[in-house]
């Protein structure tokens, strides 16, 4: 099937006011006879249950977690991206879009990522009257800074704490809306299935994570705002919670899964430190601002940093990429710093680590500026490594991070369920096959305040509100389906605890379907992954029982989805046999080491329709237009 | 190195909980204490027994879900720092630690470690917001806010509702919580207009919620891990008798 992304015609810069004037209304009287249910709590999530409830609709909010303020979203570090043009150094829409859509190496839909561009402005102004507490100057204006792909300085910034600032000003407008009586707010609640009536989505099946208590919850429509899946690599920079699962059902019950191996492998993350590691912690990438990245010349030196010569040291990013230097995109920077660690010139334990230099940067600016810029990041880097990085260079490498690849969306943010939209990092829409930095936030928050809230009232506006009621019989049927995955997961009573299947899925992961992927790697991984889910079933411990709190219980479910998730991202990475973006396969490359995109046989987004547990998925393609840019070599040199 | 741990166990809110001693055994300096937990709960769920629950989840220090005491302190021993950033290498070999979770008459356990801090989510929707709608805002430097005022805001933004501040105190009170968001947005020119509404709805709430008030022990400076100052309780009072002044005096 070909499936259509419903962009709107017309020229680029006018589609979305054009879609805009043709969507339908719901009445002002009418808003609050439908309720939405909006599932996930961070950028995207809070800020469309928010917006959706200001405008009159009935709003239930869900979350995994004990309070809607502890979305993932916060742990974003850096920056959002606006074209403003502040520091009048030749920024605009446009160029916002090119360098995004370039960034994500033409594997992105041109009329989502020029909307995003578009909005990008709304949101900081949105934000700024929230009272989100942006960096500015001794004049009293907004500050900006420039982050990896750009060459403007076009990035707003909260100190490290951007995403904290803005996610606090999403749930502060949701928790207004709380107070008003237009939300209704559900913490410590995992999403288990997805409600589907005569081919739309209705409702959720929910487990109530303190009681047990499985629950059938009915909408006129449903919005998945539940993140990315990067944890399916095990270790990676996402909360521990972070899973697949409400994406992942959402598929088995018809939502087409776009583009899953376009994950991002972020190249500044403090390196592993043993076995006991539960996560890896990322460094921002505006450290690449005032850091150099650097390795010995000398494969194997072990000698302290500060012993080697300038001349004996190799700047590879700025040698390599002299126009972007260590600001080269997120993918270029960590298939580098792999190289030269395969190469042997890795730094710290196992060599497997590249410097990251402040010390040109305290010499020019003085350890006070660096302080005032990244303080929290330096003292953060400090708890966990126990080294001063104000006195030594950082020891980085590149770790799993974000997923561009989702559920697939039409321009609506429509998936392939009617009546189920999917926003943030949970779609796949916007970053093509790499995502810039500092760009998370800003489709987060576009998706969230000024996108949904249209595209879900035009789907609205042609539905009777409250048809279904959780009397349907599909909710039963989907409300035994959850009962029984969670008798099966307390009945094995194997040996092998949760997380070492998890620790074992993540390391076939990494190796074979991590930052370079090949043909028999691949195909090694297709047949490991499916072993290692039969033992889960067969093998797996999980104690307790269903009707408490039961923590073992909840991880057992998203590792059990991750080891059925892990195989799609690898049948994808192996049907894709071109090199884009963050997707690297050995066989396709340029003589260089650089990226070997095929246009002809792969612009388009791949998109996979179950068909089974015991079948193989279904490919779908939507064709990649471009009317506005020409898909070029992505060069960065 | 290897620990002795008594643990806070406790199966429901209606149960009696008590510490329970386990070995930690061949702990990395490395492992933040979170790790060292989950190393334990591995023994445990192997000998098919109920795993220690806790509350985490970002491992990063930002997302406030971490809200266990060690030896009776929030967050454990380190200065500005949560327990999921907190590392082994700040112990000894051989050292007994007690755990509990964050206790406060506002916080009731849940399970174990993990607590009820619902109440501070209901302190925010009583008013810890600038009540304004999605669209219609002004353009963003149409506002000027000067870099001091921008930057003492931020310092009391950084506050992630983690609760400490509440645990530590001997009164139980929110109000270094509170204080961060009255502050926040009292200090920005957009957060000014509802300020003395937001102070009062705030305090009220804390109040209802069955927080204790402030005597200037500053425990809550103490534990917390964003190093939030008691400072802003001040200008919460202050905020706050501005605001019954101006009810009072009906202006």
């Amino acid at each position: 099937m070909i499936l259509d992304g419903k962009v709107p015609a017309g020229p680029l810069t006018e589609k979305w006011d054009r879609c805009r004037q043709e969507m339908k209304l719901v009445s002002p009287a009418n808003k609050r006879k439908f309720t939405i249910i909006v599932v996930g709590t961070g950028l995207a999530g809070a800020s469309c249950a928010a917006t959706l409830a200001e405008l009159g609709y009935t709003v239930e909010s869900f979350c995994y977690q004990d309070s809607p303020r502890r979305g993932h979203s916060i742990a974003a570090q850096g920056g959002i991206n606006a074209a403003k043009n502040y520091p009048n150094d030749g920024d605009s829409i446009f160029r916002l879009f090119y360098d995004t859509i370039k960034g994500g190496d033409f594997r992105a839909r041109e009329a989502n990522v020029y909307r995003l561009a578009t909005l990008s402005n709304n949101i900081i102004d949105q934000c700024v009257a929230q009272g989100v507490p942006f960096a500015r100057d001794y004049a009293g204006y907004l500050e900006t800074r420039s982050f990896g792909g750009a060459q403007v300085s076009r990035t707003f910034y909260a100190r490290g704490q951007t995403g904290q600032q803005l996610l606090h000003g999403a749930y502060a407008a949701l928790s207004r809306q709380v107070k008003a009586g237009t939300v209704r707010l559900h913490p410590r609640s995992e999403m288990l299935d997805l409600v589907v009536v005569d081919g739309e989505a209705k409702g959720i099946i929910i487990r109530d994570l303190v009681t047990g208590r499985i629950m059938p919850y009915a909408g006129d429509a449903v919005c998945l705002c539940t993140g990315g899946y990067t944890n399916v690599f095990h270790l990676s920079t996402n909360a521990m919670g972070s899973n697949v699962t409400a994406a992942y059902r959402a598929y088995k019950k018809g939502a087409f899964f776009a583009n899953p191996c376009f994950t991002q492998i972020h190249p500044t993350c403090i390196p592993v430190s043993g076995e006991h590691q539960s996560k890896l912690t990322l460094m921002s990438e505006s450290l690449r601002n005032d850091g150099r990245v650097w390795v010995p010349k000398t494969k194997g030196d072990s000698r302290r940093p500060e012993e080697i010569p300038e001349k004996e040291r190799d700047y590879y990013l700025e040698r390599k990429y002299p126009g972007f230097g260590n600001l080269a995109p997120r993918d270029i920077a960590s298939r580098a710093a792999k190289e030269v660690c395969d190469q042997g010139h890795g730094v710290g334990p196992g060599g497997r680590g590249v410097y990251l230099d402040f010390a040109d940067a305290v010499a020019r600016l003085g350890e006070g500026k660096i302080r005032e810029r990244y303080g929290n990041l330096f003292d953060m880097y400090e708890k966990i490594t126990a080294e001063d990085a104000y006195r030594q260079p950082m020891r980085i490498y590149p770790a799993p991070h974000y997923a561009m690849g989702g559920l697939w969306v039409d321009y609506n943010l429509q998936s392939t369920i009617p009546g189920l939209f999917v926003l943030g990092e949970a779609n796949f829409s916007d970053h093509g096959a790499n995502r810039l930095g500092a760009s998370a936030l800003m489709q987060g928050l576009a998706d969230g305040y000024f996108i949904a809230p249209y595209t879900i009232a035009h789907y609205l506006a042609q539905t009777v509100p409250g048809k279904v009621t959780t009397d349907h019989q599909e909710f039963a049927k989907s409300s035994a389906t959850a009962h029984a995955l969670v008798s099966r997961l307390l009945g094995i009573r194997g040996k092998r605890t949760v997380n070492d299947f998890h620790t074992k899925l993540g390391q076939i992961m990494w190796d074979l379907v991590g930052m370079e992927r090949s043909e028999d790697g691949l195909k090694k991984a297709l047949q490991l992954i499916p072993e290692l889910r039969a033992e889960f079933w067969e093998n797996v411990i999980v104690p307790g029982s269903g009707d408490a709190l039961n923590q073992e219980l909840e991880k057992a479910g998203r590792v059990a989805d991750f080891l059925e998730f892990g195989e799609l991202i690898a049948r994808d990475a192996l049907h894709r046999r071109e090199s884009c973006g963050a997707h690297f396969r050995s066989e396709y490359q340029l003589a260089d080491g650089e990226a070997k995109r095929d246009d002809a046989n792969f612009c388009y987004v791949g998109a996979w329709q179950f068909k089974g547990s015991d079948m193989e998925p279904e490919l779908h393609k939507e064709p990649l237009v471009f009317e506005r840019v020409q898909p070029s070599v992505r060069s960065y040199k | 190195m290897d620990l002795t741990l008594y643990v806070w166990r406790q199966k429901n809110p209606d149960a009696a909980g008590r510490f329970v001693r386990y070995e930690a055994k061949d702990v990395s300096p490395d492992m933040s204490f979170l790790e060292m937990l989950a190393m334990v709960n591995e023994g445990l769920i192997r000998e098919d027994k109920e795993p220690i629950a806790f509350d985490h989840d970002c491992h990063e220090g930002i997302c406030g879900a971490c809200s266990q005491a060690i030896n009776g302190l929030p967050h454990g021993p380190l200065e500005k720092t949560t327990v999921c950033q907190l590392h082994m290498r700040h112990f000894r070999d051989g050292q007994t630690l007690h755990v509990e979770p964050f206790r406060a008459k506002a916080f009731p356990v849940i399970k174990d470690l993990i607590v009820d801090r619902s109440g501070l989510d209901r302190i925010i929707q009583s008013g810890g917001y600038i009540s304004v709608h999605t669209g219609g805002v002004p353009e963003a430097n149409a506002v000027l806010v000067p870099k001091d005022d921008a930057d003492i805001a931020m310092d009391a933004a950084e506050c992630i509702g983690c609760g400490a501040c509440v645990a530590a105190c001997p009164n139980g009170s929110a109000m270094l919580f509170t204080a961060a968001k009255v502050a926040h947005l009292a200090l920005l020119p957009q957060g000014r207009v509802e300020a003395a509404r937001r102070v009062c709805m705030m305090t009220e709430a804390m109040q209802t919620e069955g927080f204790g008030n402030c005597s200037n022990h500053y425990e809550c400076q103490a534990v917390c891990p964003k190093g939030i100052k008691v400072k802003f309780i001040a200008q919460l009072n202050r905020e706050f008798i501005k605001a019954r002044t101006k009810l009072f005096l009906g202006k």
